[in-house]
Parts: C-alpha cells; sequence; structure tokens
C-alpha cells in the first residue's frame, strides 16, 4: 500500500489534523443543531413543531419543491436527450447557460423576479390591475425555488447520456420502437440511478433554499413562510430552541439527503453507471 | 456495403420537441429574467448606476465580501487537500461517515448552518467561550464570516481533488523515491504539480460560491454598516427600502463577478480534461 511510504508521524498528524478540522467544523455544527433544539425538552420540542406557523411553513416547503423538483426533472430529461442524443451548433453555449443559475447568488436570484413581478416591475402594474400577486406571495417563492435549483436533474443527466451514445436507441429504434417507448424501456433503465441522483440533490437544495425565497418571500407569517424562513423569524426573535427545533427538521433532511446520496452512488456503481460529479 | 455513419438527428426521434422545450424553459426561467436585470440597470440611467456601486458603504462591502472569500478559499485548499490526502491514503476507523459527511455544507440548508455557528461561536456558546478568554472575537466579526465561508467552501476543493489523488500514478512516486527522493521532496516535485489544476479549481469553485453566499453568513456577520455587511446583504437592504434602481445596480455588478467566475471555472474545467 502506497500509504506506507509516508512515516508513521505524518500519517498520524495528518489524520489527527483532518479529524479535529471536522469534528469541530462538520460534526460540531450537527451535534448543536439537535443539542440546542432538545435544550428545553421534549415537550418544547415539538410544540415549536406543532405550531401552525411551523406547519404552515411545511405545507409550502412542501408545494415548492412539489412544484419545482417535477419541472426542473422534465427540463433535466429533455435537455439531456437533446444534447446528449443529437449534434448541433451552439451545444457547448447551451451547456453553460443551463449550469447559470447556479453561479448567481441566491439574493440575485430572487432580486430578478422582483424586478420583473414585483410593484415597480415590468408586470407589475399588469398584475395589480389583475389582482394578481407573485411576488410577496406564493408563486414568486415557487419560482425563485424552481431558479435555484434548475441545472440539477440536467447536469447530472447530461455528461451521463453523452458517455452512453445512442447505439442502444437507434438499435430499438430499427427494431421498429416509437419515440417515448425508446425512452422509456431503453433509456430510461439505463439512466435511472443519475436520474435519481439529481433529484436528491434538487430536491435538498428546494427545501432548503433561503437566500433566494427570502427576497421575494415578504416574510407573511402562515402565508409565505418557508421552513428556512421560519427559523430565520424565531431565531431573530430571540426563540433559539424553537428556531433550532425547526431547523432540525431540515438537518434531519441533510441527513437523509446524504444517506439516500451514499445508497444510490452504491446502486450506480454496481449497474455500472458513472454518476457525474456532485455539488 | 460499408456501414454508412448515421447521422444523429436523423434516426432518434424527439429533437424539435426536448431542444425546442429546453429552450423556451431556460429562456422562461433564466435567461428573460437575467437579460431583464440588465435591462432595469440601463434605465436608471449611467450616473446613478455609476454613483450607487461606487458608494462607500458599498465599496467597503465589496472589500469585505472578496477578502473573507479569499481567505475562506485559500484556507479549504490547505485543509481540503489535507483531507482529501488522508481519506485517499491512510486507512482509519470511521472513514465511510468521515467521507459521507464532508458533503455536509452541500446538503444543509445554509440558514441552519448560519444560526448554528452563530450559536457556537457567541461569546457563550461552546465554541465562543474558549476564544474570548484569547481575546478572539469570532461571531459578529469578519472572523466568524470567513469561518461561514470556509464551512460553505470546503466541500468543493475536498471533491475536485479526492479522485486526482486517486489517480495519481503510484509508479511515478516509486521512481522519484527510488531516485533518491525523499518524501517531502516527492510530494513537490512529482505529485503537487499534478494536483495543481484540481486545487486551482477547487479553490475558483469556492470562491464563486462565497462571494455570492448569504444564508450562513448574514447570521453571523452582525450586519454593522461599514464593517461586517457584505453585498448581497445591502441587495436586501435597498430592497426593503424600497430603492430598487439602488438593489438593481448592485445586482448587476454581482451578476457580472459571477459570470466572469462562471468562464473562469468552465476554462479551467476544459484544461483539466484535456
Amino acid at each position: 500500500m502506497r500509504s506506507n511510504s509516508d512515516p508513521l508521524w505524518v500519517r498520524l498528524l495528518l489524520t489527527s489534523v483532518a479529524l479535529v478540522f471536522f469534528g469541530l467544523f462538520l460534526l460540531l455544527p450537527l451535534v448543536a443543531v439537535f443539542t440546542e433544539a432538545l435544550r428545553k425538552g421534549l415537550g418544547t420540542y415539538f410544540a415549536a413543531l406543532a405550531e401552525p406557523e411551523a406547519l404552515s411553513a411545511v405545507w409550502l416547503t412542501l408545494l415548492a419543491a412539489g412544484i419545482a423538483v417535477p419541472l426542473n426533472l422534465v427540463f433535466g430529461v429533455a435537455a439531456a436527450w437533446a444534447i446528449a442524443k443529437f449534434d448541433f451548433p451552439g451545444k457547448q453555449v447551451l451547456i453553460t447557460l443551463i449550469d447559470l443559475p447556479f453561479s448567481v447568488s441566491p439574493v440575485v436570484s430572487g432580486l430578478i423576479y422582483v424586478l420583473i413581478f414585483g410593484l415597480q416591475g415590468w408586470f407589475g402594474p399588469w398584475l395589480a390591475e389583475h389582482n394578481l400577486k407573485v411576488i410577496f406571495a406564493v408563486p414568486g417563492i415557487v419560482l425563485a425555488t424552481i431558479f435555484v435549483t434548475f441545472p440539477f436533474v440536467a447536469r447530472e443527466l447530461i455528461p451521463l447520456m453523452q458517455a452512453q451514445g445512442t447505439e442502444e436507441e437507434q438499435a430499438a429504434r430499427v427494431l421498429g420502437a416509437r419515440g417515448w417507448q425508446i425512452f422509456s424501456r431503453v433509456t430510461l433503465p439505463n439512466i435511472k440511478w443519475g436520474l435519481l441522483y439529481g433529484v436528491i440533490l434538487c430536491n435538498a437544495r428546494a427545501m432548503g433554499e433561503f437566500g433566494a425565497v427570502s427576497v421575494v418571500s415578504g416574510h407573511i407569517r402562515g402565508r409565505t413562510n418557508t421552513i428556512p424562513l421560519h427559523v430565520e423569524i424565531l431565531y431573530n426573535e430571540y426563540h433559539a430552541a424553537a428556531a433550532f427545533a425547526v431547523a432540525s427538521l431540515l438537518a434531519i433532511l441533510a441527513l437523509v439527503t446524504l444517506a439516500a446520496k451514499m445508497a444510490v452512488e452504491w446502486k450506480a456503481r454496481q449497474s455500472g453507471q458513472e454518476l457525474a460529479h456532485e455539488h | 456495403m460499408k456501414p454508412k455513419k448515421l447521422r444523429k438527428s436523423s434516426v432518434l426521434p424527439g429533437f424539435g420537441l426536448t431542444l425546442g422545450f429546453t429552450l423556451a424553459y431556460l429562456s422562461l426561467i433564466v435567461l428573460i429574467p437575467l437579460s431583464a436585470t440588465f435591462a432595469k440597470a440601463a434605465s436608471g440611467g449611467w450616473a446613478h448606476f455609476w454613483n450607487t456601486v461606487t458608494d462607500p458603504r458599498v465599496v467597503a462591502s465589496y472589500r469585505l465580501t472578496f477578502g473573507a472569500s479569499l481567505a475562506a478559499a485559500a484556507f479549504n485548499v490547505v485543509m481540503g487537500l489535507l483531507i482529501a490526502w488522508v481519506l485517499v491514503r491512510y486507512p482509519f476507523p470511521g472513514k465511510r461517515i468521515v467521507d459521507a459527511l464532508i458533503d455536509l455544507p452541500f446538503a444543509l440548508p445554509t440558514a441552519v448552518a448560519g444560526i448554528t455557528l452563530t450559536t457556537l461561536l457567541n461569546a457563550h456558546g461552546w465554541v465562543g467561550r474558549y476564544l474570548e478568554p484569547l481575546g478572539i472575537k469570532a461571531a459578529f466579526t469578519p472572523l466568524g464570516i470567513v469561518i461561514a465561508l470556509i464551512f460553505i467552501g470546503l466541500p468543493f476543493v475536498v471533491r475536485t481533488v479526492e479522485p486526482v489523488l486517486q489517480n495519481v500514478d503510484a509508479e511515478v512516486e516509486q521512481a522519484a523515491a527510488s531516485l533518491g527522493a525523499g518524501r517531502f521532496q516527492t510530494f513537490v516535485r512529482v505529485i503537487f504539480p499534478e494536483l495543481a489544476p484540481a486545487l486551482l479549481t477547487g479553490f475558483t469553485l469556492a470562491f464563486a460560491r462565497a462571494i455570492g453566499e448569504y444564508g450562513s453568513v448574514v447570521f453571523i456577520s452582525g450586519n454593522m454598516p461599514m464593517r461586517t455587511e457584505i453585498t448581497p446583504l445591502l441587495i436586501i437592504t435597498k430592497l426593503e427600502q424600497y430603492d430598487y434602481a439602488g438593489a438593481t445596480a448592485i445586482g448587476v455588478v454581482m451578476l457580472l463577478i459571477s459570470f466572469a467566475l462562471l468562464l473562469v471555472i468552465n476554462f479551467l474545467q476544459r484544461r483539466a480534461e484535456l
């Protein structure tokens, strides 16, 4: 083994530094979330979760993710099909543009929709005339969530489908399969783990997004607060135990996400599907 | 007959439909809203734009955002390399759990990271109470911002370096050793040059993420004008004061920086693939 070529003291030193840093920066915050959440006992913990405002925040978060994830899933599959199975000019530019939302600050991601749909925005006066609200209302939150999770499925599927080529699909075509049959019987089984991987990451971000949603939400309690925004309000009002109780839901979501991610990586390796990079 | 190379587009169905949908959806969600921002900024006039983005309070926020992001990304290059090295090369108990939890900052919502780090680092917190006697204040100072950005950026470096480190040729290392190079010399002369592109990519990814970061920073920064206000926060402040033109101007500056960094990242990644 190559590790043997490093002297023992070097190995011990480096491993210790890595583990101390890991403990302080990753493990300690995770432990702290649950400790702070349970500081005032289980009664307070569950009371904070059962509050109507908390429940409405959970509902809104599920709604936003429930719309954003399927839309971006359909988009990701369509984009990957067009990009991986066909040749056309400007392909590389298209791939870069799809990645764009990842490089935009979350706050700017919210701002762009305020500038279009807000009262002083392009459609603001028209929306106000027709008594429609996008900003400081649920549609704005959904839009911002779609934007920040836009690339997740596509960027997972594009390299995967590019690597797989088109031979199997062409064979199915020659044998008389129609478009949808080709996709569901031939392509889908080949990409299912990559697809699931993208959906898991997309969902985690959709449920946890803070900055973008914060800009468009208006923080109306019981109406336009998602779970992360509810955590912020509780924390700023010095309800630390309640804030951490609600935050613990998101920490559990993060742990479930990491576990699901590992399981999918394992499954993918078993079935020989090379997953693209994370993040 | 020689098998003719089939043009991909003529054989499989669905090209028009999927590309059409892709372009329409991309335009509606991403391209049109982003261009609207530039149009809005332009409509406010150049003088107003320039005055907003060079206001001393805004300039102070650039300095803080850039400085803190740079410091955090640089720290992550060192610590990320060390962690990747240990994960790839040394066996130790619990390694798989450590490896899985490296991605925690990607999975944990930023607001949760923000309130947790603030609670740990304030004067009464688990960590802050030991820093206080040493005269180190982390919460509500630039140091706290750097710590939050280190947390957010760590996985970028580890995950970019890890695969490259796994592929470093053992024979080259052995050759260096057999030619009389010490371990340290082998690392500096043989291994490090192979890792450098990945480290640079990881650094840029972590830096780009840090520049725009909001949720994990806003709680720990304390948001004091001229001292601990990051640039994304100023956009929110302007919006809360109904200064849409001001928010847009700063937003455009941030977008231009993001685009520039995206180009750099694309360049680095494409070069790495060659």
